[in-house]
């Protein structure tokens, strides 16, 4: 019987070494081990067994059991180890096809660019004002400083309105959006006043003022009949030119990096004065001229001054208490020379070609 | 303004300051020099322009002119250049003659091909004509790149100095100054002079004007008067008599050209150049056709009377065209009628001719107001209108006077009566301005000693009288542009240099904080219509109104393109944008017509103005909308998706009820279904903020398509009063917390009739008042097998919470019943598993 059992293991194990699939190790488990198995026909001839043999017989057989059920664990891990390979290798994919595309939106590059601006301008105190596109002549020009028929109006060709119960010329578009200085001014004034305020105590301003403005001109590569403009005013007891340049040397380094230099060239706006145009170092050549600045060195950012005293006064500012500076800038000029675009037209064609190119 | 540095130089030493440094600080100061070109003279580098070799190119003088023995058109010149052997050159140059002075190229000079207009750059190598040697070139204004002419070759004066290097005697760099509105003080060569003198300290001279006078003064042979002393505040006029009318001298015909004026003859020649060195505008008339004209009123001596233009005159002006004059023009006239259009034309009857021999010389002052409207009326842009327009100061009237007098008595061989007739009832008070020292620190920044600012001033010439910290400003005649202190503190910023201007950062308070809400809100729906796919676009404002006509088209929309009810442009740039758009839906039909051209998928934003008049006001209303455009897949294009579904109105609805999400308004936004006649029937939607109207959503009809060309496809649109959404966007939200015990989910699917709206049937759920009933989604839509005709099914799955506590089925049971029970009662609806 004994013989019986060693067998039966030999020829056991050998068997489990043909299975290749968990359904016939299951079979080969019901053939040996089973209710039915081998071993269990081999084990009902154990009553005929003289009785001192029986225990050997005993323990020979549980340890076979024993041995086939590990051998069965084994490989059953083994069969399933190898079966999961497989499926996952089925499932093996090129990685190089391209990702399934998220549809991502983006933010128009004038946008994106009055944002940094705002930010930049936030650091130092600055907030956003916004005030309306038609405007009256008094507030776009004659509040500002420019009277009626002066040769400065030549330097901003307006577009007019026509309105049948005004003056011809009365209603035009924002030629910049610095009318909203004379509005934001008369607003804090009102609002201090308003809380017992005197002429010599009046806040400060601080503020941003961007908007879209609009001049009687052909749309070509450096020029719009359209365009974003960000001005900033500021009024207070000590605000000094000295501060202007500050300001603004901040605001150039912030966006376009720490090294940056600045030009300021005197220059002449009706509504300030002193008056300064400003040249940055150009960022491609950094100075020593390239074709983006025409070989100048410099690339013209913006213009500013100290508020001239007429305008304080019609904001309701007395110039002899308080002074102020304000500057203006094109957001599309700006993007222009970060993002390195060449034609002033990509920022009103909206073509998308254009505008996904923005990260 | 171009400026040659050669006529500078006569009234202010700078030889010794290089062009980089005079641009540079020219520029700094406010004269911008946007350009400098180089005549003949070395440039920096890459500058490209000839240069002429000091060696090789030189004064010479035509010592013979021989015949060609081979050629009839060509001839054999001799040319002394000032060394000891003279060349012989073959030219064909026809103006060539013995004697001529002209400019000679020896053989190994670089200069410009003549037979080219390219301006490429030759060197003459030794070569034969018909036979004969050449040693070189008589050279053209081509060739030595001075003009395009070719015709012969360039005649130099007779005095010029033979064998001197031409880049020595012609050579030249020319300033191109743009000057500001401010600077009319600094359109004239000694204008620049003073500037260049203040800023790099040295002295201005100006040139001579003192007239040797001779014969009968000027008062006895023309009276002027003025019935507008205002306009025409100062009026000089001085008499040269027996002038020859010829060619002026070549050195003036040369700063004339160079300063960009063409020379015509000696008179005019002179009255430009002075124009162009002292800023005055000059106008010189034929004495004696003023006479001739006078005589015919019977008077012996012309009176000149400045006044404005009558109803119905007119005057053929200089340039041969009749040109009817306007009653707000300054006209100069005569007894007889109009002789020049004051500060801006001549009239060709009184203009000097080769046949003039008595001159009246005008010099006067006129409002630049009235000269720039005439100005821009008549659209005569001159250089003498250049300047009136941008101020001139009476002084300068007789200054400009004299100096043209002096060079016509010295130039033309006249002589100039005694005295001028000066026009000049109230004479300019010079204009005192009181600078506090401390003015100039609070607006600079910059604490600067009294002395130095009154020494900052006097290199510009004003005059400062000093009392402490107190200045006593007097403005130079010159000048009109300085009346304020403010003004005073540029003239300091100039010369003191605003480089040299410290940078601070502002040490004055922060103003209250006042936030643009709006900006703000405004930011954040930007913020997430791109997080949700969708790109922003940025049109003009202004559009046709045929091309919003096309939005109604079955409205017989393009018939109808009046401007009325628009905000309409007096002067558009085209007809194209001739109004302020009254709605952003024509611009995103636009945007879409540019990108379907190119692709399939859109989906875009915009966030502006639309314009609408308002009654009995002078400004439109301004309203703030959001338009949003889809069309195309719902997905990008690629291969994971080659059968992608078409974007449709509730991409469109997702977006908008995301967007009432984020800003805490999905409680009060609401639809209902509406015809538009944009949208296509049965697929429009009012959108409703607390039941009020804010804006439409839909989709494109296929007629609106048609008339707008896009291609045959859906597009869902949405258009938004922005600022009614903005204004009622809460400030703040209030969170919910998170549930911490399991909610209990019960589906519900009902069957209605077809013309139940969705949102009627999920109103009465939670209208049905039943505890603990926490979210309703609808998660099927289904019409179909088992479903009756005319019915659809609608499931919802609910969710069950109660606070605090795990609630079970048992629970819930009868408040489910109950919202059963609600439906079947409202909408006659049957719960599918229950009652079927």
């Amino acid at each position: 019987m004994i013989e019986e059992l060693e067998r039966l293991e030999k020829e056991a194990l050998a068997a489990l070494e043909q299975v290749e699939s968990v359904q016939a190790l299951d079979q080969w488990r019901s053939d040996y081990t089973g209710r039915k198995g081998q071993l269990s026909v081999v084990l009902r001839g154990m009553g005929k067994l003289p009785a001192e043999e029986r225990p050997q017989v005993g323990a020979r057989s549980n340890e076979l059991k024993n041995v086939l059920e590990q051998a069965y664990e084994e490989r059953r891990a083994a069969l399933e180890a190898q079966a999961l390979e497989a499926a996952l290798a089925a499932e093996a994919i090129d990685v190089t096809l391209p990702g399934r595309p998220v549809a991502i939106g983006r933010m128009h590059p004038s946008s994106r660019t009055l944002r940094e601006i705002y930010a930049a301008f936030a650091d130092l105190g600055f907030q956003v004002y916004r005030a309306r596109d038609v405007e009256l002549d008094e507030y776009n020009f004659q509040l500002l400083n420019f009277p009626p028929n002066h040769p400065a109006r030549e330097m901003q060709d307006s577009l007019y309105v026509k309105s049948p119960d005004q003056p011809e010329g009365a209603v035009l578009l924002r030629t910049h959006t610095s009318p909203g200085q004379i509005h934001a001014m008369r607003e804090v004034v009102a609002r201090a006043k308003a809380q017992g305020a005197s002429d010599d105590d009046l806040p400060p301003v601080r503020i941003i003022l961007p908007g879209m403005c609009y001049r009687n001109e052909q749309i070509t590569v450096r020029s719009s009949v359209q365009f974003n403009q960000v001005e900033g005013l500021a009024v207070g007891r000590s605000i000094t030119m000295a501060d202007l340049k500050g300001t603004l040397y901040y605001f150039a380094r912030r966006l376009f990096g720490p090294e940056r230099q600045l030009r300021f060239r005197t220059s002449f706006f009706p509504f300030t004065e002193p008056s300064a145009e400003v040249d940055m170092d150009c960022i491609i050549c950094g100075g020593t001229g390239c074709r983006l600045c025409k070989g100048t060195g410099w690339l013209e950012i913006l213009g500013c001054g100290m508020v001239h005293p007429t305008v304080l006064s019609n904001g309701g500012y007395d110039p002899d208490i308080y002074s102020g500076f304000a500057f203006g800038m094109g957001p599309e000029r700006i993007a222009m020379l970060k993002y390195g675009i060449e034609d002033f037209r990509y920022f009103w064609s909206n073509d998308l070609r254009f505008l996904e190119q923005f990260g | 303004m171009r400026v040659p540095l050669s006529w500078l130089r006569e009234y202010v030493d700078i030889g010794d300051v290089p062009v980089d440094d005079l641009t540079e600080r020219l520029t700094t100061a406010g004269l911008e020099v946007g350009g400098v070109e180089y005549i003949g003279v070395p440039g920096p580098p890459g500058a490209g322009h000839l240069v002429w070799d000091r060696d090789t190119i030189r004064v010479g003088r035509i010592e013979k002119v021989e015949p060609h023995p081979n050629a009839d058109r060509l001839s054999l010149v001799t040319v002394d250049y000032g060394e000891q052997e003279p060349k012989t050159v073959v030219t064909g140059a026809p103006n060539v003659r013995e004697g001529q002075m002209v400019a000679y190229a020896r053989t190994g000079a670089r200069v410009h091909n003549g037979y080219s207009e390219a301006r490429e750059i030759v060197t003459l190598e030794p070569k034969k004509l018909r036979g004969v040697p050449s040693e070189g070139m008589v050279l053209s204004e081509r060739e030595l790149g001075l003009s395009d002419s070719h015709e012969g070759i360039m005649e130099l004066p007779v005095d010029a100095p033979l064998g001197a290097p031409l880049q020595e005697y012609l050579g030249d760099i020319v300033l191109e100054i743009e000057l500001t509105p401010n600077l009319g003080r600094a359109a004239s060569i000694v204008g620049v002079a003073r500037e260049v003198a203040a800023l790099f300290e040295r002295q201005a001279r100006l040139p001579s004007m003192e007239v040797e006078a001779a014969g009968p003064p000027a008062g006895e042979a023309v009276r002027v008067e003025s019935q507008v002393p205002g306009l025409n505040p100062r009026f000089v006029a001085s008499l040269i008599r027996d002038v020859t009318i010829g060619p002026s001298p070549a050195w003036m015909q040369r700063r004339l050209t160079l300063a960009g004026m063409r020379p015509r003859n000696n008179v005019v020649d002179i009255t430009n150049y002075v124009m162009l060195e002292l800023g005055q505008p000059l106008h010189a008339f034929d004495y004696d056709v003023l006479v001739e004209r006078a005589r015919r009123g019977g008077a012996e001596v012309p009176t000149i009377i400045t006044r404005l233009a009558r109803r119905g005159e007119s005057l053929v002006t200089l340039d041969d065209v009749e040109r009817q004059l306007d009653m707000e023009d300054i006209v100069v006239t005569d007894t007889e009628g109009v002789l020049a259009i004051a500060g801006i034309m001549g009239g060709a009857e009184s203009e000097v001719s080769g046949q003039t021999t008595s001159v009246l010389l005008e010099a006067a002052s006129w409002d630049f107001i009235t000269t720039r409207r005439s100005t821009m009326r008549h659209s005569l842009f001159s250089e003498a209108s250049y300047r009136f327009t941008r101020g001139v100061h009476p002084a300068m009237a007789l200054r400009g006077n004299q100096r043209a007098t002096r060079l016509m008595v010295e130039l033309c061989g006249g002589e100039a009566a005694r005295d001028v007739v000066d026009f000049y009832p109230e004479p300019a008070r010079p204009v005192v301005v009181e600078l506090e020292s401390r003015t100039v620190t609070r607006l600079l920044g910059v604490d600067l000693p009294p002395a130095e600012i009154a020494a900052y001033l006097e290199r510009l010439e004003f005059q400062v009288e000093r009392d402490g910290g107190r200045l006593t400003v007097t403005v130079p005649d010159h000048r009109l542009d300085v009346t304020i202190p403010a003004d005073l503190v540029e003239e300091v910023a100039r010369v003191y240099g605003l480089d040299a201007l410290p940078g601070t950062l502002m040490a004055d308070p922060l103003p209250p904080h006042q936030v643009d809400r709006t900006l703000i809100v405004e930011e954040r729906i930007r913020d997430l219509l791109v997080a949700a796919g969708l790109t922003e676009t940025i049109s003009f404002s202004m559009t046709a109104p045929e091309r919003e006509a096309a939005l109604l088209p079955h409205q017989g929309g393009a018939q109808d393109v009046s401007e009325a009810g628009y905000v309409a442009l007096s002067n558009p740039i085209s007809q194209e944008r001739r109004v302020m758009r009254r709605t952003l839906l024509a611009s995103a039909m636009e945007n879409l017509q540019t990108n379907l051209r190119h692709r399939e998928r859109v989906s875009i934003f915009e966030i502006g103005l639309s314009y609408l008049p308002r009654d009995g006001e002078p400004l439109p209303q301004e309203n703030r909308r959001l338009v949003i455009a889809l069309t195309g897949p719902s997905e990008p294009l690629s291969w994971h998706t080659p059968e992608s579904r078409a974007m449709d109105f509730f991409d469109a609805k997702g977006i908008l009820d995301e967007l009432a999400r984020h800003l805490y308004l999905s409680e009060r936004v609401t639809y209902e279904a509406t015809g538009h006649p944009t949208l296509q029937p049965g697929r429009a939607a009012t959108v409703c903020l607390d039941g009020r109207a804010i804006g439409t959503t839909g989709e494109l009809h296929p007629l609106v398509r048609r008339a707008n060309d896009l291609p045959e496809q859906r597009v869902a649109l949405i258009d938004l009063d922005l600022d009614a959404l903005i204004a009622a966007t809460p400030e703040n939200f209030k969170l919910s917390p998170v549930p911490r015990f399991p909610p209990v989910m019960q589906d519900l699917a009902v069957v209605v009739d077809e013309t139940v709206p969705a949102h009627d049937v999920e109103q009465a759920i939670r209208g049905a008042g039943v505890e603990y009933l926490d979210q309703v989604l609808l998660f099927d839509v289904y019409r179909g097998r088992s479903i009756p005709e005319g019915k659809k099914s609608l499931a919802y799955s609910l969710r069950y919470l109660a606070p605090g506590r795990t609630l079970t089925d048992e629970e819930v049971a009868p408040h489910h019943a109950v919202i059963a029970d609600t439906l079947r009662r409202q909408f006659g609806a049957s719960i599918r598993g229950l009652d079927q």
